[in-house]
């Protein structure tokens, strides 16, 4: 692709939002990275949209803001935009689009990587088996993380999704292995408030040596965060797939990054779909959790933990609707826990772990996971879905209304969620210790109850009361 | 002769090409010097619209359009099965062993072994009659399959001339030659190739009035599917689509089963990879694999390929059903299909129709479900095969009423109604027992009736009114609470309770109870009814209803699930026997004057 590098243009036709229109282009290729200068000889990049009848429109990263018609030239580079990659990256802190922001020099690369990646061969895909401890018994418990899986935080405004994505990136293991993971946490437009927390937690850690920080923040240009992702994940396949290395991706906020999408499309006046979002927005978010997982014969894996605030708290906007259909599964929290004071706020009835039952029956087969494991963890769902049930009958009818046995399940439903669901932020549980409680819990509910575990571990686990 | 055009214009997977005045509607093209898939889907005078199948990253204005002259076409013949297809009917792992681990573009790769010997045996001898459709030999292409090589459905009744002996044979070998009547000979091979847009022709459609038998308890006897039926399973995310659908893929009662990931994760095909060889088929007991193809377009693939592998899978169904063979397919995702067809239709800038998809979305769905059904195939000798097709939904926001699920519902007749509600409290399949429909109950009727129990019909209609009357009194439950009821409502909601845990709830995980034959589901399901129809009496015989809800039975009943294997029925006939004798020793004394 080196035929028009470095060609020069400078009839610039049209700017129009984050989008320029070069005319007189020849040749152009689909997705060129370009490099536009204003007059005062400033540089930003941009990339090529549309390419064709002797225009090109260009996508500029970091806004048209102070751009003219006349002086603007633009340099198309003839290359796609890439990444140099290396293990210099480790311990670093990068802008939105990879350059270094913490004073040091730009890293030396290894290799260069096209930061759109190419999707895995589904046939070369390794199933994610291997169970994750996280310390924290709602997750272990009922949503438990799989390496290689992609399981977003389907948060809302003001709630401690970063805590609690935070305390996973410090406490997660692999049982029997203790290998640490490395982490890549990519700031889409989040706030300084949130970068700094989570850098300082790294740091407080020491995780801060095997990671690596790409920043882009609120008040950072908004085009840039159609490209922050990618970045981060192309630097977290490099580790992973080049180096052996277990990453855990954190995303946030998944929300600022399709917004900057909408508004691409907008200034394309592109059909728009639901609520204004591109009708690719499915496929364009694809893009980017399916970049997770495993690879048959490499070591290494991708943990992806997307965070996303969903407007209003609304789980059927379309940004939470297309993230829950692409990842596998969600953790949801609620906002009537958070204002509880419950500390980690997940709503289980909403939350789910879809890799979490065949790597469990795979553990469980392998004598990896206490056989119990995953039909306490139904039971817990199917109480506490009764219990939630309940409550609203409680209050409609009083409780007078309600028969002996309901009453154990409101009960259950406290006790769920102030003993089991309630931890500290540096509490780290083991698997053990979240059965444990689970069967504290469950064993107030009549024996006869538990229809979901089988009557020998009933036998073993159940806490008889006096 | 092919033409050749230049790009003019690019953006994303839709390029304009000139100079193609000559070039056809859905011809295929090679699209810039890496030779990209595309196929034409709009003319303009000398302009051509193409749809790209690759990424067109790094693509520019004056490189080459090559046509093909063909249109996008599917490559039949033995060697099919097990495999794993992209959306062009690629083998993924001949890609992988090409590219690695990931997929780069302008990968070629055959569809089918072409250098893989097979052993053919003739059914047919000189002199013979054939025409388009007919079998003219078998070659055995796994332990499940005995694939049958027929002659392309467009050849006109012919002579045979000449076959070739019983002997080992590569596919892309002459074992036929054959002349019409005009004396003109055509050449058959072990395979042939058939466009994907143009359905298959047969000679005759058949009522479909054989149950196709998922061993799903909620889908059998409450919803059946039937061979050559259509169905849709509309869900948001989180409800079991794909867990119910890979369920229906490992155990229906088919010769073969396509499972087609249409713009869906990666992990889940991945998992039936894993998984599949490992299960056995419960009728031969061979593993799954030998009778599954898989299409797999997972999200992050290019959106034109995802757009084409519905017809890929379809087609290819349709090939094995003129074998004489009952096929199910299933597509998960519809609206992943759908939104490929809009996100073309946007860059084609054509008019949007509902939330921007394109005002054929409904024609397109209409053409697809058609494409299912029970035939009489065509040529000779006569064979009936089927194919069912079945289509997940994954309705935006699970509002039912979007585009995509009411469209689909006008063309379905079974409806698979996934629940959030039953998905939160575990309760799987989550399949809505209210909202769900099937329009083959009458049809298949005949069949339970004569090979299961003929009081099939009446069994299911009793156990489904106590669901339904549940489902009424709910709402007085939810108003007032449960003690407000008199007695015998109560013990509906007692028994609906256990028909949901004990019958409707199935765990796919579990060995005993992931597949439930058609006899186990009948007999539970009856066991359910004369509980209830027991309990009834004894209610109105004056025996408490504490007691009948005490019972020791209950526990029992609802763990037979997964306690009894669908070998063991005389188990759940002693169970019926245990459950009267614990009703009959609750009257005490009075035991003479109630039983009958």
């Amino acid at each position: 692709m080196s035929k028009t590098s470095g060609v020069e243009y400078s009839r610039v036709a049209e700017i129009r939002g984050p989008l320029l229109v070069v005319d007189g282009v020849e040749r152009a290729a689909f997705d060129e990275l370009v490099e536009i200068e204003d007059n005062e000889g400033n540089r930003r990049l941009a990339r090529v949209l549309e390419t064709g009848f002797g225009k090109a429109v260009v996508q500029v990263f970091e806004g048209t803001s102070g751009l003219s018609v006349s002086g603007t030239r633009a340099r198309f580079l003839g290359k796609t935009m890439q990444l140099a990659v290396s293990d210099q990256l480790l311990g670093r802190v990068f802008d939105g689009l990879g350059r270094p922001l913490d004073g040091l020099p730009e890293p030396v690369g290894k290799d260069f990587l096209d930061i759109n990646g190419a999707p895995i061969n589904p046939e070369r895909r390794e199933y994610p088996a291997d169970l994750i401890q996280t310390g924290i018994s709602v997750i272990d418990g009922m949503l438990t993380l799989i390496r290689g899986q992609k399981l977003p935080i389907f948060s809302g405004a003001g709630m401690p999704h970063n805590m609690l994505a935070a305390q996973i990136a410090r406490q997660a293991t692999v049982v029997g292995e203790g290998e640490e993971f490395a982490v890549v946490f990519a700031a889409i437009g989040a706030s300084h408030g949130e970068a700094s927390f989570f850098q300082r937690s790294l740091q407080e850690s020491g995780a801060i040596r095997r990671s690596i920080l790409y920043l882009n923040l609120a008040d950072d240009p908004a085009i840039e965060r159609i490209i922050t992702p990618r970045v981060a994940l192309t630097a977290a396949e490099f580790l992973a797939f080049q180096l052996d290395m277990h990453v855990l991706v954190i995303l946030i906020d998944m929300t600022s990054y399709a917004e900057a999408l909408r508004e691409i499309s907008a200034a394309r006046e592109e059909v728009p779909g639901r609520k204004g979002f591109p009708g690719y927005l499915y496929t364009d978010l694809a893009t980017n959790y399916e970049r997770a997982g495993r690879i048959k014969g490499k070591k290494g894996s991708i943990t992806q933990m997307p965070i996303l605030t969903m407007p209003s708290d609304d789980v059927t906007h379309p940004i939470p609707d297309l993230t829950g259909y692409i990842t596998e599964g969600q953790i949801f929290l609620g906002r009537e826990l958070f204002r509880k004071g419950i500390y980690p706020p997940v709503y289980v009835l909403s939350s789910l772990s879809r890799l979490m039952g065949p790597a469990l029956g795979k553990a469980i087969k392998e004598g990896k996971a206490r056989p119990d494991h995953h039909q306490v963890g139904n039971q817990l769902y199917n109480a506490y879905a009764r219990a939630v049930e309940l409550r609203a009958l409680a209050e409609i009818v009083g409780k007078s209304g309600l028969t002996g046995a309901d009453l154990k399940y409101l009960t259950f439903g406290d006790e769920f969620e102030l003993k089991f669901l309630k931890q500290g932020y540096e509490e780290n549980r083991t698997f053990e210790d979240t059965l444990r409680i689970a069967w504290d819990v469950l064993s107030i509910l009549p024996e006869t109850e538990l229809t979901n575990i089988k009557e020998e571990f009933i036998q073993k686990y159940y806490v008889k009361r006096v | 002769m092919a033409v050749k055009g230049k790009i003019e214009w690019i953006s994303g997977p839709a390029v304009k090409a000139s100079g193609m005045a000559s070039a056809k509607m859905y011809e295929v093209v090679q699209v810039g010097e890496e030779r990209l898939i595309g196929e034409i889907i709009k003319l303009t005078g000398d302009i051509a619209f193409v749809q790209v199948y690759e990424s067109t990253s790094g693509l520019r204005p004056g490189e080459p359009v090559y046509g093909t002259g063909l249109p996008l076409s599917t490559t039949l013949g033995p060697g099919m099965i097990g495999t794993i297809y992209d959306g062009l009917q690629r083998p993924l792992d001949v890609i992988a062993k090409k590219a690695g681990p990931f997929i780069t573009r302008g990968i070629t790769a055959d569809s089918i072994p072409f250098d893989k010997p097979w052993e053919f045996d003739p059914t047919i001898k000189q002199g013979d009659t054939i025409e388009g459709g007919s079998v003219i030999g078998i070659v055995q292409e796994t332990p499940l399959i005995e694939h049958k090589i027929l002659v392309p459905p467009n050849i006109p009744k012919c002579t045979v001339k000449e076959v070739a002996k019983h002997g080992r044979y590569k596919a892309d070998d002459e074992i036929a030659s054959v002349e019409d009547k005009n004396g003109k000979k055509h050449e058959l091979k072990l395979y042939h190739r058939w466009p994907v847009r143009i359905p298959r022709p047969i000679r005759e459609r058949l009522d479909p009035v054989i149950p196709l038998l998922t061993g799903q308890r909620v889908l059998d006897s409450f919803f059946p599917m039937a061979k050559g039926g259509t169905g849709a399973i509309p869900g948001a995310f989180g409800t079991g689509k794909t867990v119910t659908l890979h369920s229906v893929a490992k155990w229906a009662d088919s010769k073969v089963v396509f499972h087609i990931g249409c713009g869906e994760r990666g992990n889940e095909m991945t998992e039936v990879l894993v998984e599949f060889p490992e299960l056995t088929d419960p009728q031969t007991g061979r593993p799954l694999m030998e009778r599954t193809i898989l299409v797999a377009n997972v999200s992050n693939m290019p959106v034109a390929a995802r757009e084409a592998s519905i017809y890929t899978g379809v087609t290819m169904a349709e090939y094995y059903r003129d074998m004489g063979y009952d096929v199910v397919l299933v597509a998960d995702s519809t609206s992943r299909w759908a939104e490929a067809l809009r996100e073309i239709s946007g860059r084609l800038e054509e008019m949007p129709a509902e939330e921007g998809y394109p005002s054929y979305l409904a024609s397109r769905l209409a053409e697809f479900y058609e494409r299912a059904g029970r035939v009489i195939a065509l040529g000779t000798p006569e064979r009936t095969g089927s194919v069912t097709l079945i289509g997940a939904v994954s309705p935006a926001g699970g509002d039912f009423t979007e585009p995509v699920t009411s469209q689909t519902i006008r063309f379905v007749r079974t409806f698979w109604s996934l629940d959030a509600r039953l998905a939160y409290s575990r309760h799987y399949p989550a399949i809505n027992w209210m909202t769900s429909y099937s329009g083959y109950v009458d049809t298949v009727k005949t069949w339970w009736e004569s090979n299961v129990d003929k009081e099939w019909f009446q069994v299911r209609a009793d156990a489904y009114a106590i669901l339904q009357r549940e489902d009424a009194l709910k709402e007085i439950v939810r108003l007032l609470g449960p003690e407000s009821l008199p007695d015998e409502e109560k013990l509906i909601l007692d028994v609906a309770r256990m028909i949901q845990i004990g019958f409707l709830q199935q765990n796919a995980y579990d060995p005993i109870d992931a597949y439930c034959s058609p006899m186990k589901q009948f007999k539970m399901m009856k066991m359910f009814v004369i509980f209830y129809q027991e309990a009834l009496k004894a209610l109105r015989s004056g025996v408490q209803l504490a007691r009948i809800r005490g019972m020791q039975v209950i526990p029992k009943m609802l763990r037979a699930k997964f306690a009894i294997k669908n070998e063991e029925m005389d188990k759940l006939d002693q169970l019926v026997e245990e459950m009267l004798n614990e009703f009959r020793s609750l009257y005490g004394v009075k035991e003479v004057q109630v039983v009958e």
